[in-house]
């Protein structure tokens, strides 16, 4: 169950991050907001899913969190839990990263998938973590992806993805570009089956993940202050010879340029999904 | 002779050059010895050509004489006519497309373009689309899928142009938005790696039912260059980086990825186009009769089985 993978990760979380003061629960008694400088109790700050009560900064959340936040009590079943990542191209300290990461995060990879309800809307959601490997998508991630479509294709319901990701796990070189056709296959049967999918871009959602589903869903959100894009700044700045604005490539910026159906506060993402899927059950 | 490590043959070539002239000057009977070297280069010729490294290879992929889009186009095809824009922006010249007659009947043909001289490559913007060019593409694979006739693409970038007004205009988006409709396309796509295939702007064109790749093309999710700097950090371990990375068509046979390799003429395609152009337009018309038995809905699920098969994961108990 859910609750019993919450508790275990929650734990592991707390005791390999009790020194690094950043943004897991109870971690230390008080944050400093790294945006307005504002000193706040940790406690409130996660009662606000850790969104800064000054100046609305959205500070990072791990995925077991926001998965705990969205989902309706006692209605979750982690999914896909035993797929897990190999080294397929021998890639030098490929393996140990994974575990040291393992370790860190408590997770088994850079995604969590379950199925519960929203609001009362039964759903099938993954959420990707950055803290692996920088949310990047090799083989399991794609599988997991895959199978969450899948899985949500032969039950006729709908998928929210949050993305959350530095593109493409390159140790796993061709391998992972390939996950991003993988994906894309599963994403299709979803939407020709007359399915609804959610895409909710999270910081950072780049590369590979920016390139494929992050940017296909039936209606594409972002979170306040996402960074969002296909190239990174520093490249496209070597590029063109040029220096981009400060607001380049955020969620505000995607949305002005007509690329997002909104820009949603994570106070207010629990709302707006269960109000969506509610619009989309009767279909 | 175009490439560094292809200097010791070129290095008995001019010895060979020299005593031609020596002989005819001194009207010497050099034959032997000259027979001699000829084998010599013949030798080296296979211990280099026949051990080509993955680097070796990406210099050859991205050689500037190596056959492009519009050669295999010309070559290999009837009644090309090329259409151009996306019907919202522009016209992308780094990616080409139209319909033409292969053997007799209507495809779709789609490719990156890369430059064939500096000029070119301007106007071309070095194969690296925007946006505009994958929605072109698009609008093309679409407009096949409505007439029934089989898609094939060729691929041939570095990447997607990594600028920001293809920022601006949804970079990520229009690949992804490619990634997807391929996927629902109940055509025949099959698609050609004939140099470099790089990352999303590469595969933008490539979810397909088969994968032909050139024996000397490569495809990869990032540059060996930029894989040394990211993952090495050290941008002169590229030739490790496209080792370990795993980019030569035989290694993406070998992965399940590519599923026929071409070969090429020893040194590289550039070395003799019409031999090239020939291999790959049996491999070519093979493949699109065996996808020709099957209907439109079962070509989609070629296509779903072909990508949901790739990847290797442990599965825990
Ligand atoms: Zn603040």
């Amino acid at each position: 169950m859910l609750k019993d993978l919450f508790s275990k990760l929650n734990k592991k979380v707390n005791e390999t991050n009790s020194n690094d003061g950043t943004f897991e629960n109870s971690a230390s008694i008080m944050t400093k907001c790294p945006n307005c400088k504002k000193i706040l109790y940790s406690k409130e700050l996660y009662k606000r899913l850790n969104v800064c009560t000054n100046c609305n900064h959205h500070l990072p959340i791990t995925s077991v969190e926001r998965m705990e936040a969205l989902m309706d009590e006692d209605t979750a079943t982690v999914l896909f839990e035993e797929v897990a990542s190999a080294n397929p191209l021998e890639f030098p300290n490929y393996g140990s990263k994974l575990e040291k990461d393992q370790q860190k995060t408590g997770l088994n990879e850079a995604v969590v998938c379950a199925e519960g309800e929203i609001d009362g809307t039964r759903t099938v959601v993954a959420i990707m973590d950055s803290r692996f490997r920088m949310g990047s998508m090799g083989s399991a991630v794609g599988e997991k992806l895959a199978r969450s479509f899948n899985y949500a294709t032969e039950r006729g319901l709908p998928v929210i993805v949050f993305t959350a990701s530095g593109g493409a796990r390159m140790q796993e070189g061709i391998i992972s570009l390939m996950q991003m056709a993988k994906v894309s296959v599963a994403v299709e049967k979803h939407s020709q089956a007359g399915l609804l999918y959610i895409a909710y871009m999270t910081n950072p959602t780049t590369g590979g993940v920016s390139a494929s589903f992050a940017s296909v869903g039936d209606i594409n959100l972002a979170e306040t202050g996402a960074l969002i894009g296909f190239a990174g700044r520093r490249v496209i700045e070597e590029t063109i010879k040029e220096k981009l604005p400060d607001d380049f490539q955020t969620a505000e910026f995607l949305l002005k340029h007509g690329q997002l159906d909104r820009v949603v506060d994570r106070n207010d993402m629990k709302d707006y999904l269960g109000k969506i899927l509610r619009m989309h059950s009767g279909v | 002779m175009a490439f560094e490590f292809e200097k010791p043959i070129q290095e008995l070539e001019e010895k060979i050059g020299e005593l031609e002239k020596y002989a005819a000057k001194n009207k010497l009977d050099l034959t032997k010895e000259i027979s001699f070297l000829e084998k010599k280069v013949t030798d080296k010729k296979n211990e280099i050509y026949n051990n080509l490294t993955p680097w070796q290879r990406v210099e050859i992929a991205r050689y500037i004489n190596r056959p492009t889009t519009l050669e295999y186009i010309d070559a290999m095809f009837d009644d090309f006519i090329e259409f151009f824009g996306d019907r919202v922006y522009s016209d992308d010249a780094a990616i080409v497309g139209g319909i033409a007659t292969y053997k007799g009947t209507p495809v779709t043909i789609i490719g990156h373009q890369r430059g064939r001289d500096t000029k070119d490559n301007i106007k071309r913007n070095f194969g690296m689309a925007h946006p505009d060019g994958y929605r072109k593409a698009l609008r093309l694979m679409k407009q096949a899928d409505k007439f029934n006739r089989p898609v094939i693409c060729f691929i041939d970038t570095k990447g997607a142009y990594p600028g920001r007004a293809a920022e601006e205009r949804g970079q990520s988006e229009s690949i992804a938005r490619n990634l997807v409709e391929m996927a629902g396309l109940k055509v025949p796509v099959i698609s050609v790696v004939i140099g470099e295939g790089g990352s999303g702007g590469a595969l933008a064109l490539g979810v397909c039912n088969r994968l032909l790749m050139l024996e000397n093309a490569t495809y990869s999710v990032i540059s060996p260059e930029g894989a040394a700097s990211i993952l090495f950090k050290d941008s002169s371990l590229k030739e490790i980086a496209a080792e370990s990375l795993k980019i030569t068509a035989d290694d993406l046979k070998e992965l399940g990825i590519a599923d026929e390799v071409i070969a090429e003429p020893q040194g590289g395609a550039h070395n003799d186009k019409d031999t090239v152009y020939g291999t790959l337009d049996g491999v070519l018309g093979k493949h699109l009769e065996e996808l020709s038995q099957l209907d439109r809905d079962a070509l989609m699920e070629d296509r779903y089985q072909k990508y949901m098969d790739i990847g290797v994961y442990e599965e825990q108990s």
